[in-house]
């Protein structure tokens, strides 16, 4: 049932009409409960493309799609179908580290990069690093050390901590408590896609808890979070979320309830910088809504990509070269970004705060820096040069 | 353990059962009446939560949504049975479930292509989108409350249709034997035109009312419409008291497991070893149900055939 849309982006006949075409495969979440997700970085994808003039590094760019369904076997045979009969370039795109963790080595051993927008597992940043897999975003734990450091510095004393039981919900929880100094009074795991929290909830109403640390990606986030504001707890207990769950499209789905929460992101919409500005501004004109972090993400993979391009003047042969090239940084949406030699950045994260504005808009706003220059716990592990 | 969490775990699983049995129900009379496996039931309640996601959009009241998605998806249901389910009957199983299954199929697709592949947005309406206290330290959602009433009444509603009715005793007499009600002279179609259509009706008010505590979209007839076969298969093919009670134990065990079975691994395992079991646990448990209630009762527990 995978409908593969080739979507010519702009094949403009240049003089000369040999220059080659990049294939990019790009698989991620288009349909169910993480299609906001995959649709938010696919639309920034292409609207950098769009900017950089149909173009990434000199090359014309066609980008194939393919909806994974969030199933790691329909993403297998997508990437196959890439690989065999499309012959892509790169591949990018995938969400969720299940569906990553699935095709990782399908990609890699075919001698093609993966540069992700988003899914950074562990196992890519410790022993299974490869050279073909870059992630432009963050490793998984990231956002939630962030959290588990802020919840330190507020001296929240006890805190109760849940997530989606799949390998990015125990890196989440993973990533908290490597860094909160508190008391967990209870670990939860819940069923990837599970809708309904109100056995959860009742635990957490029953546990008396200082704040709640909840995981919950795309439709998941959104009903937790309405589901927690219905049961009268979002003035009990003080809610953290990573900045994923409380960025403009969780918002627009909860609303008013949301008003107060903390998260944690290494974006932000008013981030100041020229690229930035760009990217906010054309994405809420082209599409007409807010950018998430997720679509910031998109953009940046594309801008990661037409960098690592320049430097071996389109030729994907020299990898070394363009892994270097991105490894030592390019000028991002949030400024200029570097990374560890395990393909993961080290950059900055930030506080924010859902906050009703006097118009009656509700956005997520810059409240402070976390960390400064932040990277990741499995570094170490990487054998990479 | 807080006598309060028990309940509210409690009121969480009769919310979920109760909802189970306005899908179940409608599943069970079509497979015991007809014989008919009908793996669409599903996507007559995904229709149910779309319709009312659009229309309460557009009227701006949840309730005039939730009242047109049942009209409009018996409507549906009524063209479905007498364009499709009709050629079917009679059938062997396999071409029943082959036409049904692709029938998911294309209600899937249709409504991606209509209302686009996102999730819908159905909101609790204002009135019920707070808390209420029932016992000192114990409160509850209005809404989940409402859901509840509103199951138990479309259940009691049900049984009085069934057992005090003549149209009722119809319903049972092809449910229990369809050739012999016909000899009596039960007009055996018309009454199962009827049953599917408001089977599908029910579904759709279970779509409507899960919709604002779920997502509405694309697939989320299927999820349920497995739980609702355990139900029904537990409860005994055929019988609308089975698939009440089924329902209800589905959603109690389920919620019971999610809510106490992780905590109580932890009394006995190591922490690491417990949280991987726990949830894995809980998920299964249903099926592990209905494994036991078949290993006993193997035609369910309230048998309909005789």
């Amino acid at each position: 049932m995978v409908v593969v849309l080739a979507s010519s982006l702009l094949v403009s006949g240049m003089a000369g009409g040999q220059a080659r075409t990049l294939r990019v495969g790009f698989v991620s979440t288009l349909s169910g409960g993480g299609a906001a997700l995959g649709q938010d970085v696919l639309d920034a994808f292409q609207l950098a493309v769009r900017h950089l003039g149909g173009r990434l590094g000199g090359l014309p760019v066609e980008v194939l799609t393919a909806d994974d369904q969030l199933n790691p076997d329909v993403a297998r045979a997508a990437v196959e179908r890439f690989l065999r009969r499309d012959r892509v370039d790169l591949v990018t795109g995938i969400i969720f580290s299940n569906v990553l963790l699935a095709v990782g080595d399908l990609v890699f051993s075919s001698g093609v990069f993966y540069i992700s927008p988003n899914a950074g597992p562990s196992e890519y940043a410790g022993e299974q690093c490869n050279l073909h897999f870059l992630n432009v975003a963050w490793q998984n734990d990231n956002m939630h050390e962030a959290m588990g450091h802020y919840a330190t510095l507020k001296n929240y004393e006890t805190a109760f901590i849940l997530a989606p039981n799949y390998p990015a919900g125990r890196d989440a929880l993973a990533g908290f408590k490597r860094f909160y100094k508190g008391r967990v009074v209870s670990e939860v795991y819940t069923r990837l896609g599970q809708l309904d929290y109100s056995a959860e909830i009742a635990q957490i109403r029953a546990a008396r808890p200082r704040a709640v640390y909840a995981f919950y990606p795309g439709a998941m986030g959104v009903n937790f979070i309405k589901q927690y504001a219905e049961a009268g707890l979002m003035q009990q207990v003080q809610l953290l979320v990573p900045g994923f769950s409380a960025d403009a499209d969780v918002i627009r789905a909860v609303g008013k309830p949301m008003v107060g929460v903390f998260n944690s992101s290494h974006w932000a919409l008013e981030l100041f910088n020229p690229i930035n500005r760009r990217f906010v501004e054309d994405f809420r004109r082209s599409y007409g809504r807010i950018p998430t972090l997720y679509a910031a993400q998109g953009y940046d993979t594309a801008l990661a990509i037409d960098h690592g391009l320049r430097a071996v003047a389109g030729d994907l042969g020299r990898k070394a070269e363009f892994r270097k090239a991105i490894l030592s940084g390019f000028d991002s949406t949030r400024g200029r970004v570097r990374f560890s030699k395990n393909g993961y950045p080290i950059q900055d994260y930030y506080l924010r705060q859902v906050v009703e504005l006097p118009n009656g808009e509700i956005v997520n706003r810059l409240r402070g820096t976390i960390f400064r220059n932040h990277g990741d716990a499995y570094v170490e592990k990487c054998r990479l040069p | 353990m807080p006598v309060s969490l028990v309940l509210e775990q409690l009121l969480n699983g009769l919310q979920f059962g109760l909802m189970l049995f306005l899908l179940s129900a409608g599943l069970t009379l079509v497979l015991g009446m007809m014989d008919v496996v009908n793996l669409a039931q599903g996507s007559l309640y995904m229709l149910g939560a779309y319709f009312a996601a659009t229309l309460a959009a557009a009227t701006g009241s949840f309730w005039a949504g939730l009242v047109g998605a049942v009209l409009a998806t018996a409507l549906v249901a009524l063209l479905l049975e007498a364009s499709v389910l009709r050629r079917v009957y009679g059938a062997d199983h396999l071409t029943q479930v082959l036409a049904t299954f692709a029938l998911i199929l294309v209600f899937n697709e249709a409504v991606r292509a209509l209302w686009g592949p996102q999730a819908l947005l159905l909101s609790v309406p204002p009135e019920l989108a707070r808390p209420v206290t029932l016992l000192p330290g114990l409160s509850y959602s209005a809404y989940r409350l409402t859901v509840i009433g509103a199951g138990a009444l479309l259940a009691v509603g049900m049984f009085l249709f069934i057992h005090r009715t003549r149209v009722g005793m119809w319903v049972r007499a092809g449910a229990s034997n369809r050739r012999m009600a016909q000899a009596m002279g039960v007009p055996i179609r018309r009454v199962f035109t009827g049953v599917f259509v408001t089977g599908a009706a029910l579904s759709a008010v279970a779509g409507a009312l899960l919709g604002p505590i779920f997502a509405v979209q694309v697939g989320m007839g299927e999820d349920v419409l497995i739980l609702a076969f355990v139900a029904i298969v537990i409860g005994g093919i055929g019988s609308v008291k089975g698939s009440l009670v089924g329902s209800l134990l589905v959603g109690v065990v389920d919620t019971a497991g999610r809510a106490f079975l992780p905590s109580a691994f932890g009394l006995l395992f190591a922490p690491e070893v417990a949280s991987n079991l726990g949830p894995t646990v809980a998920s299964v448990l249903i099926y592990l149900l209905m494994a036991v209630v078949l290993f006993v009762r193997p035609r369910g527990l309230f048998p309909v055939h005789g």
